[in-house]
């Protein structure tokens, strides 16, 4: 894998996803050698507040040897002074050897990218893409079920949650079918369903999960974004209507995991945390041997 | 001599001109979406002449625009092939059609679509033109995905 800017997963092809994943693989058992990273410098800029995804980034950069910058608390950054995104990046472009971005505007990673030479990774803009996510998400897929003749069922707010839509547009490189489970008012947007006919993915849409959950081999879960709604009461209308608890994952596969980007709310019960289906502590977790993975591939290490 | 009326006669509906454009063969009812693309709202004083739901035997019921005194750019063509596919566009001198062309489709649209998506990098305070990829029946934005369909019209960045 050789990219300039990761943005979305529509322009990673499955041996680019399976060169990170297996980067990973090998970073995990054996760590690269911290010297060649000790100059390597990574700015965060998270227009948006985040916490697993901004320290994981951190995280996988300082575990690779190298060190982090980062904007602080947006409020305080040069945002509030009206400086455009275009002129942040241009700037920050002269500090570091990467660029790790999250805004809250769909197309600002895309936008941004167009501005800058170091490699920049899009960290989620607004309710566009995730890739990142999309790559752990997939390592712990593969490690726990593998790829072949998957059934995965992907339910909550597809419409909003950019997880979900980059999650999707992966799937379509694999031998997946892809069940999508929610209110008819947060189905998939139009865009991502373009999309996934134009690749021929295998998709099946429902609004009830009892409907497809015994063929699953995977159950990603997501949450009912409250920041989204304009309006409470479309909210309260959705909000609580999925909720997996122990006694509705009697009617699974004994092998089937339940996946969830986090942070969750009332769409998992905690005691479903004590089965062997619960895997999204374990999905968090994988985060930094992927990222340390792809900042690898990007930022030199495998490319040296 | 034949009993049903051609195409050329219907369009003697409307008048012609002695010098302008004239873009036929508009799906029906889409005629005030040219003009919107044109930006002609009747303030600026322009001649125009329309025929709407005037029966067709390639498009069943096609609408006709005739605007004196204007030869169409290349971008205000191209927006028209988004919501007009298989329109023409007759260039009219001393009554005379002296060019006859079909529209394209281009492969994309710079800085002519305003992205209706309201989040979307484009519509902030950003050093960023729109661009739209052209895809089966609509255009589809680069930036954010958004794609626009139905509503075209709307969207065109006139002025």
């Amino acid at each position: 894998m050789r990219r300039e800017h990761v943005l979305t997963t529509k322009e990673l092809s499955r041996s680019d996803i399976e060169a990170v994943l297996d980067r990973a693989v090998d970073i995990a058992r054996d760590p690269p050698d911290r010297s060649q990273y000790e100059d390597t410098i990574l700015a965060l800029l998270f227009f948006e507040p985040s916490t697993r995804t901004k320290m994981s980034f951190d995280t996988a950069m300082k575990r690779l040897g190298g060190t982090t910058v980062d904007l602080g608390p947006v409020g305080s950054s040069s945002v509030t002074k009206g400086e455009s995104l275009a002129d942040t990046v241009r700037v920050i472009e002269g500090y570091a050897d990467g660029i790790v971005l999250r805004h809250p505007s769909e197309g600002a990673a895309k936008m941004a990218s167009e501005f800058v030479d170091v490699p920049l990774i899009n960290a989620g803009d607004g309710a566009g893409h995730h890739p990142t996510q999309t790559l752990l998400d997939l390592y712990t897929i593969r490690e726990n079920v593998g790829f072949d003749d998957l059934s995965i069922g992907i339910m909550g707010d597809l419409k909003y949650g950019r997880t979900v839509h980059s999650l999707s547009h992966a799937l379509t490189k694999l031998d997946a079918r892809q069940h999508f489970i929610s209110p008819e008012s947060l189905r998939l947007p139009r865009s991502v369903r373009y999309d996934l006919h134009e690749a021929g993915a295998n998709v099946r849409e429902h609004t009830e999960i009892e409907d497809v959950l015994s063929s699953l081999d995977v159950l990603y879960v997501t949450r009912i974004q409250r920041e989204r709604f304009h309006d409470e009461n479309e909210y309260r209308k959705v909000a609580g209507q999925y909720h997996i608890t122990p006694d509705l994952l009697e009617g699974a596969d004994d092998d089937l995991i339940v996946m969830h980007p986090l942070p969750r709310v009332d769409e998992i019960a905690p005691d479903v945390d004590e089965t062997a289906h619960a895997k999204y502590f374990q999905q968090a977790h994988n985060g930094v041997p992927v990222r340390m993975a792809l900042l690898d591939l990007l930022l030199g290490g495998a490319n040296k | 001599m034949t009993d049903h009326p051609t195409d050329n006669d219907r369009e003697l509906r409307v008048s012609k001109i002695e010098n302008g454009t004239v873009i036929d063969h508009v799906p029906g009812g889409q005629a005030l979406k040219v003009l919107a693309i044109l930006d002609i709202d009747g303030s600026t004083g322009e001649t125009v002449s329309i025929g709407m739901n005037i029966p067709s035997e390639k498009l069943g019921r096609k609408d006709i625009v005739k605007v004196e005194s204007r030869e169409l750019s290349q971008n205000e063509v191209d927006v028209i092939s988004l919501i007009a596919p298989d329109a023409s566009i007759n260039i009219i001198r001393e009554f005379d059609v002296i060019e006859k062309s079909r529209v394209d489709r281009p492969a994309t649209v710079t800085d002519v679509i305003a992205c209706p998506n309201r989040n979307c990098i484009t519509t902030q305070s950003e050093p960023v033109v729109s661009k739209f990829d052209v895809v089966d029946d609509g255009v589809r934005c680069i930036y954010c995905d958004t794609i626009v369909r139905d509503d075209l019209a709307e969207h065109i960045q006139t002025g």
